[in-house]
C-alpha cells in the first residue's frame, strides 16, 4: 500500500471525514445523530494515527495502540452519552438540544 | 569637657512614658499613670539641674565665654552628600536655659494636674498627651539643626492640637483645636519655605555651622537681590513667619484665646510658659544669622513684637474671661519679647536685648505658669471662668491668693521681683535702638499693670458676690505647685543671666540704667493705682469710662474684630471661589470617572452575557471558530 | 495499481457515507449509513496491515456501537420522525467554519513533503500485541491498559448510576430525598 498511495492521500481523507464531522455536530439537533457526528470525528483521528504509524514509523506500534484506546474510549463514551441522553428524553420528552439549555447567565 | 550625653535621656523618658501611659493607662488605676508621667518629669527635671549645674557653674567656661557643645549626633537621613538630616542633642546656653524652664514647669503642671483632673474619665490620656508634649518641646530646643527643629515643632503642634481638643464632647473646644493647628500649620507653611531657602542657599541645616560668623551662611548675605531684599533676608522673614505663627503674634495670634478651651493646666503649660516661646526660641537660635546677615529682618521682628504687644494689651482691658485675660497678657508678654530680640545687636554691650529676651523668657514662664495655675485653682472653686461671677474670694482662697497678687506685683514689673529686672533690661535696649518702639513698651507697662491688677481686684476683692456653694480652697497637691512658682517668681531675677545667655557667648556686664528704671517703676505703679481705684471696690467708674470711650471699648472688647476678618475671608472668599470649585471637581470629575468605568464596565458585561446562552450549538461553534482563526494568525503570523 | 483502485474506492464510500450521515433526515439511516462508513474504515485498516485492529474496529465500533445507537434511537424516539433541519444561518455559519478549518489543515498537510519510510517490517501477530499490551517494559503499553480498564469500569458505573430509573436510595437518606420530593412536588 504504501508504495502506491501518497500518505497525503490518506490524510486527505481522514482531515475531510472530520470536518465532516464537526459540520454534523455544529448541524444537527438531535442529541442522538450529534453523538455519531463525534464518532466520526474519533474514527478521523484514527485513520490519522494508524496511517502515520504505518507510513512514517512501521516499526513502532504507539499509533496502532493509541487507535485502540480510542476505539476503547469512544466506545464507554457512546455508553455514557446514551445514558444521559435516556435521561433527558425522560425529563423533556424530546432529545432536542435546543432544550438543555438550562446553564445559562 | 564634661560628657553631657545622659542628657539624651531627658526628652526621651517622657516619650517612653508617653507610649506607655497611653497603651496601657486605661487599665491601670488614673493615680497610677499620673504618678508615672510626674515620675518621667521629676527625673527629667532633676537632669535638667544637673546639665545646667554643669554647664554653666562646673565648666568655668565664663573666661572664654560658653560655646555650644553637640552632645550627640546621629544621621538619620542621608539623601545626598549636601541634604542629610541628622538628629541630635545640642547643648548651648539658651537650649540649656529652656531645658530647665520646660522640665520645671511641666513638673508643676504635672502634680497640679494630680488635683485639678482628679475624676476626670480621661485621666491617663490626658496624662500620656502631657508627655508627649514634654518630649515634643524638649526635642524642640535641643536640636542641633533646622530640620529637627522642624520636625518637633510640628509635633509640639499636634500635642497642642491634642490637648486643646481635650474635652472632645464640646463642639467649641473642638473648633478652638482645629483653628490653633490650623493657624499654627499655616504659619509653618511660611517656616518650610524659609527653611528650604535657606539650606539651598547655604548648603547646610545645621546651626552650628549657620551661625557661625565665618561660616557659609553669613557669607551669602550680599547674594542676589529681590524686591530689594537679599534671599537671605526673605528666608529669615519666611522663618519669623512660622515663629509669628507659633508664639501668636498679630495677625497670626487668633488661635490663642480660643486655645484656652482646653483645660487649665494645659494652657499654662503650653500657651504661656513653653510652646508659644517657642517662635521667640526660634529668633534667637538663628540669631547671629538674623542680626549678623539680615538685619531687615530683625526689624520687621521688632515691630512685629511691639505691635503685638500693643495690640494685646488694649484688648485685655475689656476682657471678662480670666483666661482670656491672661491669654491676652502671655500674648503682650511676648511681644516683648520678640521686640527685645528685634533691638538687639550682636556681641559685646550690643547684645544686651537678646539677653534680655531670654531672661524675660525665663521669668515669664515662672509668673504666667503661676498665673494660669491660679486661675485654674479660682475656676476649681467657683465653676465658672467669668469675672463677673466672682468676687471678694481672698476670703476663701488664701493660699492662691497670695500667689496670684505675687505673680501680679511680679508681672508689674515693681522690684526687687524678677520681672523688673527682666523688663527693665528690655526697655533699655528699646531706649537705645528705636525711640519710638521704647515708647509702645513703655506705655504697655503701664497697661500690662492696670489689667493685671483690674483682673487681681475683680477676682479677690470687689463685690461679695453670693456662692451656690462656699468656695474652698485647693487641695495641697495644686497648691504646692503655685508654691513653688512663686518662689521661682520672686528670687529668679537674681540669676546671673548676664553672665549666662548672651548673644555670643561671652558675658556682658550688668549696670542698671536708673534713668529707665525709675520711670519704668513709676508707671507700674501708676497702673496699680489706676486699677485700685477702679475695682477694688465696685465702682461705677469703669462703666462710665466705658460709655465715654465707647467705640474703642466696642472696638477692644470684640478683639478688633480679626476674628470676623479672617472669617470673611476664608468663607466668602476661600471656600466659594477656590475650595468650591476644587470640590465640585473632585467630586464630579475625578468620581465622575470612577463611576463612568465602572458604569461602562456594567453596561458592557450586561450586554456580553448573552454569550453565556446556554445553547450547545453556540458554544460549540465559537470554539471551533476560535481554534481556526487561532491557527489561521499563528500559520499567517508566524 | 489494484491497491490505488481499491483505495479510491474506499476513500469515495467513506467520504460519500459521512456526509449522507450529517444530512440525511431520517435518523435510522443515518445511523445505517454510519455502520457503512465504520465498516470502510476498518476495510482501510486491513489495507494497511493492521488487522487485528480491523477486527476490533468491526467488532466494538460497527457491532457495538452503533447497535447501540440504533437501540436507542428506537427508544427515543418514532421510527419515521422526519428530523428538523438547522435554519440556514445557523448551516451557513458551520459551513464557513468548517470549509475554513478544512482548507487550512489541507494546506498544511499538502505543502509537507512526507518520506515514507519503506524498510520492510514484519507483520504484527496477535501474540506480539497481547504481549505488547501486559509489557511494563520501556516499549511496554501495561500503563495506557490499565487505565483504560479503570475508565471503561467508571464509564459502566456511571451509566448504569445515571440511567436508574428509580432514585439511588443510600441508607439514611430515604427521609431527605422523600422530603425533597415533596418540596419538588410542591
Amino acid at each position: 500500500m504504501i508504495q502506491n498511495v501518497p500518505l497525503s492521500y490518506v490524510l486527505i481523507v481522514s482531515t475531510l471525514m472530520f470536518f465532516i464531522g464537526i459540520y454534523g455536530f455544529l448541524t444537527r439537533r438531535n442529541l442522538i445523530t450529534m453523538l455519531m457526528s463525534v464518532e466520526l470525528i474519533l474514527n478521523s483521528v484514527n485513520i490519522n494515527f494508524v496511517a502515520f504509524n504505518r507510513y512514517l514509523y512501521p516499526q513502532a506500534f504507539q499509533g496502532h495502540f493509541f487507535a485502540m484506546i480510542v476505539i476503547a474510549i469512544a466506545a464507554a463514551e457512546a455508553a455514557v452519552a446514551i445514558a444521559i441522553i435516556i435521561n433527558i428524553y425522560r425529563n423533556f420528552r424530546s432529545i432536542d438540544v435546543e432544550n438543555v439549555d438550562q446553564m445559562k447567565f | 569637657m564634661t560628657d553631657y550625653t545622659y542628657t539624651l535621656l531627658i526628652p526621651l523618658i517622657p516619650l517612653v512614658f508617653f507610649l506607655f501611659i497611653g497603651l496601657t493607662g486605661h487599665k491601670m488605676k488614673p493615680i497610677v499613670s499620673g504618678l508615672i508621667g510626674t515620675m518621667g518629669l521629676g527625673i527629667g527635671a532633676i537632669l535638667s539641674y544637673i546639665t545646667a549645674f554643669n554647664y554653666f557653674i562646673l565648666n568655668h567656661a565664663a573666661e572664654t565665654g560658653y560655646h555650644s557643645i553637640k552632645a550627640f549626633d546621629i544621621t538619620w537621613l542621608h539623601l545626598t552628600d549636601k541634604l542629610t538630616i541628622n538628629l541630635g542633642i545640642l547643648i548651648d546656653p539658651i537650649s540649656v536655659m529652656m531645658l530647665v524652664v520646660i522640665t520645671t514647669v511641666s513638673l508643676m503642671v504635672h502634680i497640679y494636674s494630680l488635683g485639678y483632673m482628679k475624676g476626670d474619665p480621661g485621666f491617663y490620656r490626658f496624662f500620656s498627651f502631657l508627655s508627649l508634649f514634654s518630649f515634643s518641646m524638649l526635642g524642640l530646643v535641643l536640636a542641633t539643626n533646622i530640620f529637627q527643629m522642624y520636625i518637633f515643632w510640628e509635633l509640639v503642634g499636634v500635642s497642642s492640637f491634642l490637648l486643646i481638643g481635650y474635652y472632645y464632647e464640646k463642639p467649641s473646644a473642638v473648633a478652638a483645636s482645629k483653628k490653633a493647628f490650623i493657624v499654627t500649620r499655616f504659619a509653618d507653611l511660611g517656616f518650610l519655605i524659609g527653611i528650604l531657602m535657606l539650606s539651598f542657599n547655604t548648603g547646610t541645616f545645621d546651626f552650628q555651622t549657620l551661625v557661625d560668623p565665618a561660616g557659609p551662611a553669613l557669607a551669602t548675605k550680599g547674594a542676589a537681590a529681590f524686591m530689594g531684599m537679599s534671599v537671605l533676608t526673605w528666608s529669615m522673614i519666611f522663618i519669623f513667619m512660622g515663629g509669628a505663627g507659633k508664639s501668636a503674634m498679630f495677625p497670626l495670634h487668633i488661635w490663642l484665646p480660643d486655645a484656652m478651651e482646653g483645660p487649665t493646666p494645659v494652657s499654662a503649660l503650653i500657651h504661656a510658659a513653653t510652646m508659644v516661646v517657642a517662635g521667640v526660641y526660634l529668633v534667637a537660635r538663628l540669631f547671629p544669622v538674623y542680626s549678623l546677615g539680615a538685619p531687615d529682618a530683625l526689624h520687621v521682628v521688632a515691630w512685629v513684637g511691639g505691635i503685638s504687644s500693643l495690640f494685646a494689651a488694649v484688648i485685655a482691658c475689656t476682657q471678662t474671661d480670666i483666661k482670656r485675660v491672661l491669654a491676652y497678657s502671655t500674648m503682650s508678654q511676648i511681644g516683648y519679647m520678640m521686640l527685645s530680640l528685634g533691638v538687639s545687636g550682636y556681641g559685646g554691650e550690643e547684645g544686651l536685648g537678646f539677653m534680655a529676651s531670654n531672661f524675660h523668657l525665663f521669668t515669664h514662664a515662672m509668673f504666667k505658669a503661676l498665673l494660669f495655675l491660679g486661675a485654674g485653682a479660682v475656676i476649681h472653686a467657683v465653676h465658672s471662668n467669668d469675672m463677673k461671677d466672682m468676687g471678694g474670694l481672698r476670703k476663701y482662697l488664701p493660699i492662691t491668693h497670695i500667689t496670684f497678687l505675687i505673680a501680679c506685683i511680679t508681672i508689674a514689673g515693681i522690684p526687687p521681683f524678677s520681672a523688673f529686672f527682666s523688663k527693665d533690661e528690655i526697655l533699655v535696649a528699646a531706649f537705645h535702638s528705636n525711640k519710638i518702639l521704647f515708647a509702645i513698651e513703655y506705655f504697655v507697662a503701664g497697661l500690662t499693670a492696670f489689667y493685671m491688677f483690674r483682673l487681681y481686684y475683680n477676682i479677690f476683692w470687689g463685690k461679695n458676690t453670693h456662692y451656690h456653694h462656699t468656695p474652698h480652697e485647693a487641695p495641697k497637691v495644686m497648691t504646692i505647685p503655685l508654691m513653688i512658682l512663686a518662689f521661682g517668681a520672686i528670687f529668679a531675677g537674681f540669676l546671673p543671666f548676664n553672665e549666662w545667655v548672651t548673644s555670643d557667648g561671652m558675658g556682658l556686664e550688668k549696670h542698671t540704667v536708673w534713668a529707665i528704671a525709675i520711670p519704668s517703676v513709676l508707671i507700674g505703679v501708676a497702673g496699680i493705682l489706676l486699677a485700685t481705684l477702679f475695682y477694688k471696690s465696685e465702682t461705677a467708674i469703669p462703666d462710665r469710662l466705658a460709655g465715654t470711650f465707647k467705640n474703642l471699648y466696642k472696638w477692644a472688647y470684640h478683639k478688633f474684630y480679626i476674628d470676623e476678618v479672617y472669617l470673611f475671608v476664608t468663607k466668602k472668599i476661600i471656600f466659594q471661589y477656590i475650595s468650591a470649585p476644587i470640590a465640585w471637581f473632585d467630586r464630579h470629575i475625578v468620581d465622575g470617572t470612577m463611576n463612568g468605568i465602572a458604569g461602562v464596565t456594567q453596561y458592557v458585561s450586561y450586554h456580553i452575557r448573552g454569550l453565556q446562552s446556554g445553547k450547545l450549538h453556540q458554544y460549540a461553534y465559537v470554539f471551533v471558530s476560535g481554534v481556526v482563526i487561532l491557527v489561521i494568525i499563528f500559520v499567517a503570523f508566524m | 495499481m489494484f491497491e490505488q483502485i481499491t483505495f479510491f474506492v474506499i476513500a469515495a464510500i467513506i467520504l460519500v457515507f459521512s456526509v449522507l450521515t450529517v444530512t440525511s433526515r431520517k435518523i435510522l439511516r443515518s445511523a445505517v449509513y454510519l455502520l457503512f462508513v465504520l465498516i470502510a474504515t476498518a476495510v482501510l485498516y486491513f489495507m494497511l496491515n493492521y488487522n487485528f485492529l480491523a477486527a476490533v474496529q468491526l467488532t466494538v465500533y460497527a457491532g457495538g456501537i452503533v447497535v447501540l445507537i440504533i437501540f436507542s434511537i428506537l427508544l427515543t424516539s418514532h421510527i419515521s420522525e422526519r428530523a428538523v433541519m438547522a435554519p440556514l444561518k445557523q448551516s451557513l455559519l458551520s459551513a464557513l467554519a468548517t470549509l475554513a478549518g478544512a482548507t487550512l489543515v489541507l494546506m498544511v498537510i499538502l505543502g509537507f513533503n512526507f518520506v515514507p519510510n519503506t524498510t520492510p517490517v514484519a507483520d504484527q501477530t496477535i501474540r506480539e500485541i497481547g504481549l505488547a499490551l501486559v509489557s511494563y517494559q520501556r516499549d511496554g503499553f501495561a500503563l495506557p491498559f490499565e487505565v483504560i480498564s479503570i475508565l471503561l469500569l467508571a464509564a459502566m458505573i456511571g451509566a448504569i448510576v445515571v440511567a436508574k430509573k428509580e432514585k439511588l436510595i443510600l441508607p439514611g437518606k430515604k427521609e431527605m430525598i422523600e422530603n425533597t420530593e415533596n418540596n419538588s412536588e410542591q
